[in-house]
């Protein structure tokens, strides 16, 4: 047995959440006393895939083939599982992102093995293996025990921290056999906004709401969320009226997060709201009605008109970096 | 063109969530349940596509017949027909086993489900079901069009989007963007009562995963409040103090 992380790359280059997912593996791997292998597919530079050394990957497989320069699902689930078996690896984690999302459910089916999606904690070591992991959009949480031999975890962003364990990663050329039928999704176009941070891994992230009034008054946030390094985010409402687009929508029917900072701004903090974000480690709301929800689950905040209180905000920050 | 969607019966968007038997259920006193906010919107994507009788929309639960009234829901914003697999829902693994054995010989060109559930928030069973049938998946798509045997699609990654094509049948989940949930209309509502819901046996699928116990979050803190023309203090507490910038 042996534990075996699948690397996302992205034009590759591994972020953070891939360092996060290696971590958590290492982890895992100690707690079962076994070792720990990493699989990247595409193109990756070896000086990149060393990188995944410095956080406890013992080995890695690179899988280079022209078919797999894309992300293709089917694809992918059935190189990470043949990987999985030429390892002996029954414990198989992923990042629980866009393309973790849809990898990990291909690969539980393959290998007979029970999921447990949006990984918050280590499993437990009292003889059952289970995942805590978040349920009704962080209203709570479902320890999840997964009862069959082999199993995969899709750890959720910023849920355990990046942790260094150095060690020398050997790097090794692997390939399986992909089917036509695994290559029927065609990628023809993708499009990154490189100057903008992603919001479901984002550390920080600057939102905003209805009272903000209209799509043109957002200026002062991208300016507060790009001194910050945040991604930027919107309430429903919001979305729904096409302020923003419905990618920035966070909350229970948008995306849920939980970054280490998480400021709101013109927001009263509906539960559904709320339900997508209680899970941030600290979170600021800036309102003028002191009666709104939100501020029952703030750590801080700020009564006060956010057209007076933002461009302040800005100023001190700017001040505070100097 | 026929099409299955499949939908999730969840607690509504507004329930307070409690547990009972020492955390070990969740607590269904006084929950209403609705479809799926998710399910609603690929349920939406599929009646728009067989408008004008280009075909035909199939929903599928996995539940007991306390989840009818949900299924009705469905029907009444326009599916045809229904299928209820008879079981209670254990896992992602086990719905998306009874859906796949379902649909297997049916002939679907198209299966769409909600890109999560907000009960869970598994992603798992529109991949799984494409797994099991062996069919293309594509996970949390916020436009499908269709030009005849091929679909192009546009689905989230992180920082931007890809737009991708795919032929033949395939499975994939839905996010906003995807359609406008409809509302049911009263002739909706009225000829939901008739149209047809079928129930099937559930077929034996091996145990993976099962919750055992859950969890509420910590409650947090109370608000330290910051007066309006103090912004430097906050900027200084989340450097000093909470150590986050």
């Amino acid at each position: 047995m042996s534990v075996l992380v699948y690397v996302e790359q992205a034009e590759g280059k591994f972020k953070k959440s891939v360092f996060e997912a290696v971590s958590y593996a290492k982890a895992i791997a100690d707690q079962q006393s076994t070792h720990l292998t990493a699989i990247s597919i595409g193109d990756v530079a070896e000086s990149e895939l060393k990188e995944l050394g410095k956080y406890g990957a013992s080995k890695v497989l690179n899988v280079n083939a022209d078919q797999l320069k894309t992300f293709v699902n089917q694809a992918y689930a059935s190189v990470i599982a043949a990987a999985a078996e030429k390892e002996s690896a029954d414990i198989i984690v992923l990042s629980n992102s866009f393309s973790g999302k849809g990898l990990a459910p291909r690969i539980a089916v393959k290998l007979k093995a029970g999921l447990a999606d949006g990984a918050v904690e280590l499993p437990s070591t009292d003889g059952k293996f289970s995942v805590k992991k978040t349920a009704f959009s962080g209203k709570a949480f479902a320890i999840t025990e997964l009862t069959s031999a082999n199993k995969v975890i899709a750890l959720n962003p910023n849920a355990f921290g990046v942790k260094e364990n150095a060690t020398d990663a050997a790097i090794e050329a692997f390939s399986a056999d992909i089917k036509q039928s695994d290559l029927a999704t065609v990628i023809k176009e993708i499009v990154r906004a490189t100057d903008k941070v992603s919001l479901p891994d984002a550390e920080l992230v600057v939102s905003a709401g209805r009272g903000l009034k209209g799509p043109e008054n957002w200026g002062m946030i991208e300016e507060l969320a790009g001194l910050l390094g945040a991604a930027t985010a919107c309430s429903k409402p919001v979305s729904d009226a096409d302020w923003r687009p419905h990618s920035e929508h966070v909350g229970q029917t948008g995306i849920a997060i939980s970054p280490n900072l998480y400021i709101a701004i013109g927001i009263s903090g509906a539960i559904q709201h709320l339900a997508g974000v209680s899970s941030s480690k600290v979170i600021v709301v800036i309102n003028k009605d002191p009666e709104a929800p939100f501020f029952k689950v703030a750590d801080y905040g700020i009564v006060g008109d956010a057209f007076e209180v933002v461009p302040k905000l800005i100023e001190a920050l700017k001040a505070h970096k100097g | 063109m026929k099409i299955l969607v499949c939908i999730s019966n969840v607690p509504d968007t507004t329930t307070k969530i409690t547990f009972t038997n020492d955390n070990t259920e969740f607590n269904t006193a006084g929950v209403q349940y609705i479809v799926n906010p998710y399910d609603e919107i690929a349920l939406s994507r599929a009646i728009e596509l067989t408008e004008g009788g280009k075909g035909t929309v199939t929903a599928i639960n996995v539940g007991e017949a306390a989840n009818d009234p949900t299924i009705r829901k469905a029907l009444a914003i326009g599916a045809d027909d229904a299928v209820r697999v008879n079981a209670a829902p254990r896992d992602a693994y086990f719905v998306a086993k009874q859906i796949a054995e379902y649909a297997k010989d049916k002939d679907f060109d198209l299966i769409l489900t909600g890109r999560e559930s907000i009960d869970y928030n598994g992603n798992q069973v529109a991949a799984m079901v494409g797994e099991f049938l062996d069919i293309p998946s594509i996970s949390i798509i916020k436009k499908l069009t269709l030009d005849g045997d091929t679909a192009t699609i546009e689905r989230e990654i992180e920082g931007g989007k890809e737009v991708l094509t795919v032929s033949g049948k395939f499975i994939a989940s839905c996010a906003e963007g995807v359609a406008e949930p409809k509302i049911p209309t009263m002739r909706g509502i009225m000829s939901a009562r008739t149209k047809p819901l079928t129930v099937v046996d559930a077929v034996a699928t091996e145990e993976v995963a099962k919750v055992t116990r859950y969890e509420t979050p910590a409650p947090r803190g109370t608000v330290k409040l910051i007066p309006a023309d103090q912004t430097e203090s906050l900027i200084s507490l989340l450097h000093s103090e909470a150590k986050v910038i």
